[in-house]
């Protein structure tokens, strides 16, 4: 899934006079398109960026596990059952990967789910907006891993190698994930009355927060430049939300659903569709914590972390074990 | 229909069905990352197998429309899972006993399976079987660290060995379906692999510093439809949105 640049105006170190030669060589590698991989030389505000933006997506990936899993013990048939296991399973991969990618810049793993859990550490807003009936797993694909694709199509060419190859395999598992989304949708839309209704109503909740998943307009998105800079960040947050939108109206009619915003229409000197204002008031208070289910999420992650912890205990004294045995 | 094949159908869909459904309620929960990865091929390993056989049981019963309906529409009573499988997951030393327990006896099963008489049996025995040896080892492998790991954890799996050992004699026993498909070469007598079954348990059960108890007298009998109180609430969790929209295709 997906996580937006979330921690507003970080801390952006200055560069110091000796690093000033190395930093002229970065910009002009970065400028040049050229990927920076792990042992390279980068400025210390492009790695904290970094650990900042690929932690976020990966504890995104976690903690997107859970209201779609909500819904895994009830999958309707057993084909939406397997399908919507592997889409799960997915989430869990790339968030094993993003980990791993973002441990290459020199944070472990370790201490980035410690951020998550005490609270330091961001996830995606979306995720705390509660599953509540079937079609919110088709609302989810279709929706927020579109809104995935959007955003992390561009990361595929991101300047930190490790990221930017993690995102080549996770984009094409997201659009498996889109099109799953998708079919659930059409099945519902085209179902019964009470089924239509469903996939209404579940539209009709997840379209805005959809929307705020590409993260705060332009003119106040403390972080967008540097990154655009530094080539993290290909398109500004409104330019993906746009295209995000002008994608997705077209599928709603396909559904025969409507898209909740009474002003949403097509313009034809911008070339694409003007829409009502989002509820940044809303936005900014999910990512405060006020989501509602931010508490269910995070506490579900503590749980499960603090649960497994004898296991992990058992598995590194086991190996501990082993490994003198051999030694001896 | 052939009554006992399609009995046998239920048996083997049921229990890789329901022990998948209790693996799928591990998700995004596990230990750890690698953990919950491992879990969810073994469920998906599983639910595959468990479509294969209900698939093929609905095309043999003229009053069933295809595998969902088996899945979905059945009561608890018509059930023909073994109590192992439908045990609650308890701590993840308990889901692991319990994916020992089986596997290992799953394995063994279906390494004969494949060759059974009846070609679509054995054709949906021969692809599962190289799955279920995976699920064998790796429970085995965990069985392992956690009997060796911690005092937590050899106490842990103790107590899982301790809620899962009195299911095992259901799976050594076979009833009048059994014998019938056994006279025909269809199934495998579950007799004809005991030895190496216990054989193999003692092996992992020493390795894990664990004692191997004498088998219980069965009381079970989950392939008759007698199951423990722990299945009518998983159903009720699976079956729901088919139970309350009946005319609903998803």
């Amino acid at each position: 899934m997906y996580t937006t640049e979330l921690q507003k105006n970080p801390r952006i170190l200055p560069v110091s006079t000796e690093a000033a030669e190395q930093t002229v060589a970065f910009e002009a590698r970065v400028a040049g398109d050229e990927y920076i991989e792990p042992k390279d030389w980068m400025p210390e505000a492009y790695r904290k960026t970094l650990v900042r933006q690929i932690s976020q997506h990966a504890h995104s990936e976690i903690v997107g596990m859970l209201p779609e899993s909500n819904w895994l013990t009830r999958a309707p048939s057993l084909r939406r059952k397997a399908i919507l296991f592997a889409k799960v399973q997915d989430e869990g991969g790339h968030g094993l990967y993003l980990y791993a990618a973002a441990e290459t810049l020199g944070t472990s793993r370790a201490e980035m789910i410690d951020a998550l859990h005490d609270g330091r550490a961001k996830y995606s807003t979306i995720f705390n907006y509660p599953t509540m009936n079937w079609a919110d797993i088709g609302a989810i694909g279709w929706l927020v891993d579109g809104a995935a694709i959007m955003n992390q199509v561009p990361l595929q060419r991101t300047s930190y190698g490790p990221y930017a190859r993690a995102m080549v395999r996770i984009c094409k598992e997201e659009s498996f994930h889109q099109r799953q989304g998708f079919d659930i949708m059409l099945h519902m839309a085209k179902g019964t009355a009470e089924q239509k209704a469903m996939a209404q109503d579940a539209l009709n909740r997840w379209w805005w927060p959809s929307l705020m998943m590409f993260g705060p307009p332009d003119d106040n998105s403390p972080n967008s430049a540097q990154s655009m800079r530094w080539r993290i960040k290909r398109e500004t947050n409104d330019e993906i939300r746009q295209k995000f939108i002008d994608a997705t109206v077209p599928q709603a009619a396909l559904l025969g659903l409507t898209l909740p915003d009474p002003d949403l229409k097509w313009n034809d000197a911008k070339g694409g569709h003007d829409f009502g204002a989002i509820d940044w008031e809303e936005f900014n208070a999910v990512v405060r914590g006020e989501g509602p289910c931010a508490l269910e999420r995070i506490s579900a992650r503590r749980t499960a972390w603090d649960d497994g912890a004898w296991v992990r205990d058992a598995a590194d004294s086991y190996a501990a074990k082993q490994s003198s045995k051999k030694a001896a | 229909m052939e009554r006992a094949l399609y009995d046998y159908l239920l048996r083997r869909g049921d229990d890789s069905l329901i022990l998948s459904q209790r693996l799928s309620e591990w998700c995004g929960h596990a230990p750890t990352i690698e953990v919950d990865l491992s879990l969810a091929n073994l469920g998906l390993d599983l639910l595959g197998q468990a479509t294969l056989f209900l698939d093929y049981a609905a095309s043999m019963n003229a009053d069933v429309h295809n595998a969902d309906a088996l899945a979905f529409h059945r009561d608890a009573a018509e059930f023909r899972n073994c109590l192992l499988v439908e045990q609650p997951n308890g701590d993840f030393a308990q889901t692991i006993v319990r994916q020992f327990l089986y596997s290992t006896w799953q394995k063994m099963l279906f390494d004969r399976l494949a060759f059974s008489k009846d070609p679509t049996v054995a054709a949906i025995a021969a692809k599962a079987v190289k799955e279920i040896s995976y699920h064998a080892d790796l429970s085995a492998d965990w069985m392992i660290r956690l009997g060796g790991g911690t005092d937590e954890s050899n106490r842990r799996l103790k107590a899982g060995v301790e809620w899962m050992w009195r299911l095992v004699p259901e799976l050594l026993v076979a009833d009048e379906i059994d014998n019938e498909l056994i006279t025909k070469d269809i199934a495998p007598d579950p007799a004809s692999f005991e030895t190496d079954f216990m054989t193999k348990i003692a092996e992992v059960f020493a390795e894990a510093g664990l004692d191997v108890s004498p088998l219980p007298r069965n009381f079970a009998s989950g392939r008759r439809g007698y199951h423990s109180e722990h299945l009518g609430h998983l159903l009720c969790t699976m079956q729901y949105l088919p139970r309350a929209y009946p005319d609903a295709q998803w």
